[in-house]
């Protein structure tokens, strides 16, 4: 039977899908379950910052036709609260990767630094979220300050740093070498898109904070355009993300230069199995078309 | 998100009132919707009707509550869902049996849900026992409505204004101790719940519970919900008691 194990900076993992950040990883358990009985490879925790925050009020998540939209704000305990869900989750023996975010790269490197004591395999950052004041996209699309928040952060820990990063930014190759040159050991892409929905029977916008990030499987050709641009232009591994629901979705990834891929939304459209489902899929496309491994996959599109 | 018009609204008992809006879509007893009220909030609340015409039933303990319960004819909310699993004559995994004879155990707004129940499977023959219990009589939701579906009704209320002197978990056991039942089921304030599922166990009887989670996305994704790795909004609300005496978060 085909492999589709896979590695990304060192991390090995049975297969390549891994939960995606605010997915179901806010608590050890919901993880645990993902990896029991969802399957995951490799699971990425809920973003987390310096002190508990609540999120913005609802309505925060939406239904749209072949999209989700959601503008929960960040809601988490903070990183102090954080090390006995990390210790839950890593009952599993697979990796579990830990999500951060702030506004300076001293915050930054204290909470990666916080999570590489927890016995999280790496960090991700989260330079990506459309949706929170002063974090999230509004870092994450100055190449200069990713820069100095890569370099902070990796001075102070040893676990590979992933940087999540957004399609909407204005030069998607330029930040992706500002990060393989900042040390970068890997790029996560991409987030939810800025998004809206207004009601014409109300009159009014339905999220409680207006703005929200849109995912699921009306995405997947924006991240699927992102992950070959970025593969193209650096040596490190990316980590393909955006409404990704079946095996084919992740093939496309993969050929685009993904090593490994990332599930949200998928959860609400296949279930917590989805990862299951989604790897068994892909093995079946590798066996139907002569693939014993995954690596002969990645790339495979992009020498045009 | 469908957007539905107020239809026709209903003083239950104090402070509680029922929201009738229509809305043709199938739903299970025991599965809720997200309510928007536009500008102030969306929370989530039992479906306490579920013909065509759907209802809601609200006890007023804060903000958003306050705005329902100053809902006109006419105006427009928003509704998302039906969600979760609702109630299940078949009982849960591990638990074939199915029921004839039914003790339903409601407190305070948890019989909002349970009352649909009740109806429908009285409908469908089965001998339901229900007991309900609020502070004091004027707070007692649904009596009326349980007694026209046939079933006995037994009430408690913690002051004595109506019968039972006590809580509705006493009136429980009696039942528990005297008559065999095949299943329980249950919605009201957790410790009420919690003691039931004490009940269940000890008297041998398979039990449905209904929980109450604070809730965000409705639909499964966010975690905001989650008891022990179990989210209350997709996987429950209903949980089996045995699940829960296995949590340690309950
Ligand atoms: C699945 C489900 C079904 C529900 N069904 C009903 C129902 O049929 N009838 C009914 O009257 N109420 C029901 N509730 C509870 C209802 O959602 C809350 O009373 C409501 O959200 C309170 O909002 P508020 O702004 O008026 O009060 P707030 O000012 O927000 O809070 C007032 C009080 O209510 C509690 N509360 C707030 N939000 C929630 C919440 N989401 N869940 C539980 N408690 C909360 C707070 O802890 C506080 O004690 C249900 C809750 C859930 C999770
Ligand atoms: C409810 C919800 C919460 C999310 N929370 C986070 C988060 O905390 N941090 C983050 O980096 N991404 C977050 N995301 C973005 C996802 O990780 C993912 O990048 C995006 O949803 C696209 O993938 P998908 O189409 O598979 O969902 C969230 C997405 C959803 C739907
Ligand atoms: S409210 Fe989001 S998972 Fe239940």
């Amino acid at each position: 039977m085909p492999s589709s194990r896979t590695e990304i900076a060192g991390i090995e993992m049975q297969n390549p899908t891994i939960l995606a950040s605010g997915i179901l990883g806010q608590t050890g358990e919901s993880i645990l379950r993902v990896f029991k009985e969802g399957g995951a490879g490799c699971a990425v925790t809920k973003s987390i910052g310096i002190e508990p925050r609540d999120g913005h009020g609802n309505p925060c998540a939406l239904e749209l036709d072949n999209s989700l939209i959601n503008a929960m704000g960040l809601p988490n305990p903070g990183i102090d609260a954080f090390g006995d869900e990390i210790k839950i989750a890593l009952k599993s023996g697979k990796p579990v990767i830990g999500s951060i975010f702030a506004s300076t790269p001293e915050d930054f490197a204290t909470l990666a630094g916080k999570m590489e004591d927890f016995g999280a395999h790496a960090v991700e950052l989260n330079l990506s979220c459309p949706h929170a004041e002063k974090y999230g996209l509004e870092v994450g699309t100055d190449p200069g300050r990713v820069g100095d928040i890569l370099a902070a952060v990796k001075s102070k820990v040893k676990i590979p740093v992933f940087s999540k990063i957004s399609a909407m930014v204005p030069d998607i190759r330029g930040l992706a070498k500002t990060i393989e040159a900042s040390g970068g050991d890997g790029i996560v892409a991409i987030n939810t898109l800025k998004a809206m929905k207004i009601e014409p029977e109300i009159g009014k916008p339905v999220l409680r904070n207006v703005y929200g990030g849109l995912s699921g499987p009306a995405i997947k050709p924006v991240g699927v355009m992102c992950v070959f641009e970025i593969s193209r232009e650096v040596k490190i591994p990316v980590i393909g993300v955006g409404g990704i629901t079946t095996g084919a979705d992740a093939i496309e990834y993969f050929m685009a230069g993904a090593s490994a891929i990332q599930i949200g939304s998928g959860v609400h459209y296949r279930g917590i199995d989805v990862f299951k489902k989604v790897n068994a899929e892909i093995i079946k496309f590798m066996e139907a078309h002569g693939y014993d491994d995954l690596s002969q996959l990645i790339g495979m599109a992009r020498g045009v | 998100m469908h957007i539905a018009a107020v239809k026709k609204i209903i003083d239950e008992c104090e402070n509680t009132k029922t929201i009738l809006f229509d809305w043709n879509i199938e739903a299970k007893p025991g599965q809720f919707v997200m309510v928007w009220l536009p500008d102030v909030d969306e929370v989530p609340m039992s479906l306490s009707h579920l013909s065509g015409t759907k209802g809601i039933t609200v006890e007023k303990v804060g903000e958003a509550t306050a705005a329902i319960h100053k809902l006109k004819p006419g105006d427009k909310i928003g509704i998302r869902g039906p969600f979760g699993n609702g109630f299940s004559k078949a009982g849960s995994s591990g638990d074939s049996r199915s029921s004839n004879k039914i003790l339903a155990i409601g407190g305070g707004t948890g019989i909002a849900p349970l009352a649909p129940t009740v109806e429908k499977w009285a409908a469908e023959g089965c001998e339901i026992t229900c007991a309900i219990g609020g502070n004091t009589k004027s707070k007692l939701l649904f009596s009326e409505r349980l007694k026209n579906t046939g079933s006995s009704v037994h009430v408690a209320t913690d002051d004595g204004s109506d019968g039972h002197n006590g809580f509705v978990t006493e009136v429980a056991e009696k039942l528990l101790s005297e008559q065999k039942f095949d299943r329980i089921i249950t919605c009201g304030p957790e410790p009420m719940t919690v003691i039931m599922v004490q009940l269940a166990s000890r008297f041998e009887v398979p039990i449905q519970c209904s929980l109450e989670r604070y809730m965000k996305c409705g639909f499964g994704i966010c975690g905001s919900c989650s008891i022990g790795g179990f989210r209350v909004c997709k996987d429950g609300p209903v949980f089996d008691g045995r699940l829960l005496s296995s949590l340690a978060e309950f």
